[in-house]
């Protein structure tokens, strides 16, 4: 089938609506091993979080999880298993105001 | 903390709730444990609110619960890439009259409700530390939990897992794997403010009144997923999920979904003007029955998303979980109240009543689902465009005859199916959905 042209969407401006408690001393998710990453050719990850987390810098993965929503998404569709991903500290990252 | 607990609850979302509440109820001594600042903070759903699944633990709810709109239609439309969407709705102002069978909620605020029904009921809850791990004795039975914090050590008789899709602290134990990429669908929404006259107006509702739209088609771009919108009382909860899987592989983000179907213009002109106020996200667990985890063991359960008890064929997950928090809890009052221990084969009765309920029976009518719209996703993305094509071509009226426009529409259904292929189609979904 023929792919569309997919809209441009501006992220961040939609997180800026979202209420957060940012824990500056621990990011809750981190990249295990970055040569991994290199060798991913696909990497999902940039794709396909909801809050534009995961980004390509110079040709390495990076992730700020400043905007993170805390879904999952990262975690599962790493294929090589590359995502230490935890909850932040009680309290901390995204706290919804309707869900 | 040295107090000893009958049970703890990990969660306070629907499912956690129902189980704490149902326990606390029975005089059992419950500790329930939300990680989010408050209940609702760390949950997204879409919401709908399945009445019978709440009446059966608080039955007044009607008069207690914040309830935004009360759901008298349904509309269903299945789009195509372009300006044409087919639809069918269901209304009956007979819905207005009755006890309300289905209401949109706004999920922080049902929680936080909830919650403090919770309390009232006699359980202590604690929000904010996150339960890192399970405590287990010499034998393995599961004793109590640990939180982040130090000395954070409780002890129960048995700990019910009511934490989410993701279900951290059930995979750290080793009770269960962790989510499969196939069987995670990744939802994204936006709650968008508007005032209660322009959506009465817009929907065709009276105050107080809501609509539900289910919507599917090419506005995801043949991958497996739906969109939907609901009236809240001065708001709108909009969305579109789709399998992560499916997004993976066409390397599609899904806030273009989302996008994509916002611009719809059966869609724009009723979010017009609308104010946004929240963008979130979420993995909902469609797997179906086969992806279903071990449920139970030696002092511990698995409820609602952490138990995988989702039906996606008719979008239904908070009743599945409030009726497994229920049942988990009724497992253990009857084993406490025999003096019988909350070992794995006392737990076994969870089970035996979920099988025995609309829950396990629902998710093992549709447990070839999951399987069938992988293999033909078609069914998403030709059939809509062919309903649509057939609409169009019979409502204008041009001059050709009839039965032209009919083979018309024919040659171009087995053009794009054939007939082998929509026969097969026919067979394959009825083995399905049966």
């Amino acid at each position: 089938m023929n792919d569309v042209t997919l809209p441009t969407v501006n992220v961040e401006q939609k997180l800026f609506q979202n209420r957060y408690r940012v824990d500056e001393a621990r990011a809750h998710i981190r990249i295990r091993a970055q040569d991994a990453c290199g060798r991913c050719e696909t990497k999902p990850c940039l794709v396909c979080c909801p809050a534009a987390c995961w980004r390509l810098e110079n040709g390495t993965v990076d992730v700020v999880v400043d905007g993170c929503l805390e879904c999952g998404t990262c975690r599962v569709v790493c294929t090589a298993g590359n995502v230490e991903w935890d909850y932040p500290r009680g309290g901390f990252g995204i706290l919804f105001k309707f869900g | 903390m040295s107090e000893r607990f009958d049970v703890i609850v990990v969660g306070a979302g629907p499912a956690g709730n129902a189980a704490a509440y149902t326990l606390a109820k029975a005089g059992l001594s419950v500790l329930q444990i939300e990680r989010g600042e408050t209940p609702g903070t760390k949950n997204v759903q879409g919401a709908i609110l399945y009445a019978h699944a709440l009446e059966e633990v608080i039955p007044d709810f009607r008069s207690r619960a914040p309830l935004e709109r009360q759901v008298i239609e349904q509309r269903m439309w299945l789009m195509d890439e372009g300006q044409a969407c087919t639809g069918v709705s269901y209304r009956d102002d007979g819905f207005a009259k009755e006890p309300g069978n289905r209401y949109t909620i706004i999920r922080a605020r049902f929680d936080r409700w909830f919650s403090e029904e919770v309390e009232k009921a006699g359980a202590m809850v604690i929000n904010e530390p996150t339960v890192t791990g399970l405590l287990k004795d010499a034998t393995g039975q599961v004793v109590g939990v640990k939180t982040e914090r130090a000395g954070g050590e409780v002890h129960a008789d048995a700990v019910i897992l009511a934490d989410g899709v993701n279900s951290l602290v059930g995979q750290r134990a080793g009770l269960r794997e962790d989510i499969q990429l196939e069987h995670a669908a990744l939802a994204v929404k936006e709650t968008l403010f508007l005032s209660k006259e322009i959506i009465d107006e817009r929907f065709g509702v009276t105050e107080g009144q809501g609509v539900v739209i289910e919507i599917a088609g090419r506005i995801t771009h043949g991958m497996v997923g739906t969109g939907f919108l609901y009236t809240n009382k001065d708001s709108i909860a909009i969305g579109i999920g789709c399998m992560l899987g499916d997004l993976s592989q066409r390397a599609i983000a899904p806030y273009q979904l989302l996008e994509g179907m916002k611009r719809h213009p059966m869609v724009k002109p009723l979010i017009a003007g609308a104010e946004m106020k929240e963008y979130a996200a979420h993995l909902i667990p469609e797997g179906g029955y086969k992806a279903v985890p071990t449920l139970y063991g030696n002092g511990w359960m698995l409820v609602g998303d952490s138990a995988g008890l989702v039906n996606g064929v008719h979008r239904e997950g908070s009743n599945l979980a409030m009726t497994s928090g229920r049942l988990a809890a009724e497992t253990l009052i009857e084993l406490k109240a025999r003096g019988a221990k909350f070992d794995a084969k006392g737990l076994a009765a969870y089970k035996a009543k979920l099988d025995a309920s609309f829950v396990m029976k629902d998710m093992k009518k549709y447990a070839d689902v999951p399987g069938f719209m992988h293999g033909n996703p078609h069914v998403l993305h030709e059939y809509p465009q062919l309903l649509n094509t057939a609409a169009r071509e019979m409502i204008r009226v041009d001059g050709v005859d009839k039965r032209t426009k009919q083979k018309r529409i024919l040659a171009e259904v087995r053009a794009k199916r054939s007939l082998l292929g929509l026969m097969g189609d026919a067979v394959r979904f009825w083995r399905a959905f049966r």
